[in-house]
């Protein structure tokens, strides 16, 4: 089986690589020390088993899986006991193995792994029960229905019971919920990405920690949020 | 106080007689200690305590490395401790970073 290993300890990523060299079924294709250099090399390469650690800065283990397209085996690695029940929430997850490593558990969960078989329909959590065949969106302004392109709405802002929709051009303010927009909305275009905001990914201009800059703005981008928002980037 | 001595027990375990698997590993963990003190110092100082307790999390794999059973037990409560912004175990951890740290030298 052809592996990685995702894990910002180097300490904990040389012992699996030692354990690894212990089982002639498992080829190391590489290394990680974050969450996204793993999702880049994940979006060129298939592997059949990932080691991933739970606790790392910026990305969960679990933020990390919910940005996987294609789901291979994973068998957690963390020095936490109390991640294991919502470990087996994830059909993909074989094994749970609580750090210091030992040899002989490891080979055990590796056995296990080879032995496990994915299911297919846990390959994508991507929602698209919410499309809209058309490119128009009508908004109600002082009586007048005013005809909105879609591709060109950049954010759209929760501002108490109104909503700014912001466009290339022009800024429309208009008595709703982000809720009864969102339902409108292309799901392929558009992310809530903070509960007051809306963005089209396709207006991205660059992404940092927990904000994306559109335009100008710079948009908060809720924790819970940034892996659906980072598996819909074309990541090189 | 916690009286407890490190030894390389896991680590020749893991090396399985690969002398150079167990420099390399003890090295890392010479090289990712101090690391990992200084960050875990500046956001107490800063009394970033969940920050903290992330840090004390990855030192403590390091501990279970270095053969501490009763330490990991005193450092695991203690990360749940600051989880709470409880710090009271604060002193207790440094003395086993000390220890660690003193126990390292010798490699």
């Amino acid at each position: 089986m052809n592996c990685i290993i995702v894990d910002d300890e180097e300490t904990a990523r040389i012992i699996l690589e030692q354990l690894c060299s212990k089982s002639p079924n498992l080829v190391v294709q590489g290394s990680f020390s974050n969450a996204m250099s793993a999702m880049k090399y994940l979006n060129q390469n298939k592997v059949d088993l990932i080691f991933l650690d739970i606790n790392m800065p910026d990305f969960t283990g679990f933020d990390f899986i919910q940005t996987l397209k294609v789901l291979p085996r994973i068998i957690i690695t963390t020095s936490h006991k109390d991640y294991a029940i919502e470990a087996f929430e994830y059909n993909c997850i074989v094994d749970y193995l609580v750090k210091p490593i030992k040899l002989p558990r490891f080979i055990k969960a590796v056995e296990k792994a080879e032995a496990f078989k994915l299911e297919a329909p846990a390959q994508s959590t991507v929602k698209s029960d919410t499309e809209t065949t058309g490119s128009e969106l009508f908004v109600n302004i002082d009586r007048r229905l005013i005809k909105i392109d879609m591709p060109s709405i950049t954010v759209i802002e929760a501002k108490g019971d109104y909503i700014t929709v912001r466009t290339v051009d022009k800024n429309y303010t208009v008595h709703s919920t982000l809720k009864k927009i969102e339902e409108k909305l292309p799901t392929e275009t558009f992310l809530k990405v903070h509960r007051s905001y809306i963005i089209n990914t396709h207006k991205i201009v660059d992404i940092e920690d927990n904000s994306v800059l559109i335009g100008k703005s710079v948009i908060p981008v809720s924790r819970s949020k940034r892996p659906e928002l980072m598996r819909r980037l074309n990541l090189l | 106080m916690i009286k407890e001595t490190p030894n390389l027990l896991l680590v020749k375990q893991l090396a399985d007689g690969d002398v150079s698997f167990e420099k390399k590993l003890v090295g890392v963990i010479k090289k990712e200690l101090p690391v990992e003190i200084e960050t875990y110092t500046n956001y107490y100082n800063s009394k970033e305590f969940v920050e903290s307790a992330n840090i004390v999390h990855k030192i403590k794999h390091k501990i279970s490395i270095l053969g501490m059973a009763q330490s990991h037990q005193f450092v695991e409560d203690y990360e749940n401790e600051l989880r709470e912004e409880n710090n009271s175990k604060h002193q207790g951890f440094l003395s086993v970073l000390e220890v660690m740290i003193n126990f390292l030298k010798q490699y």
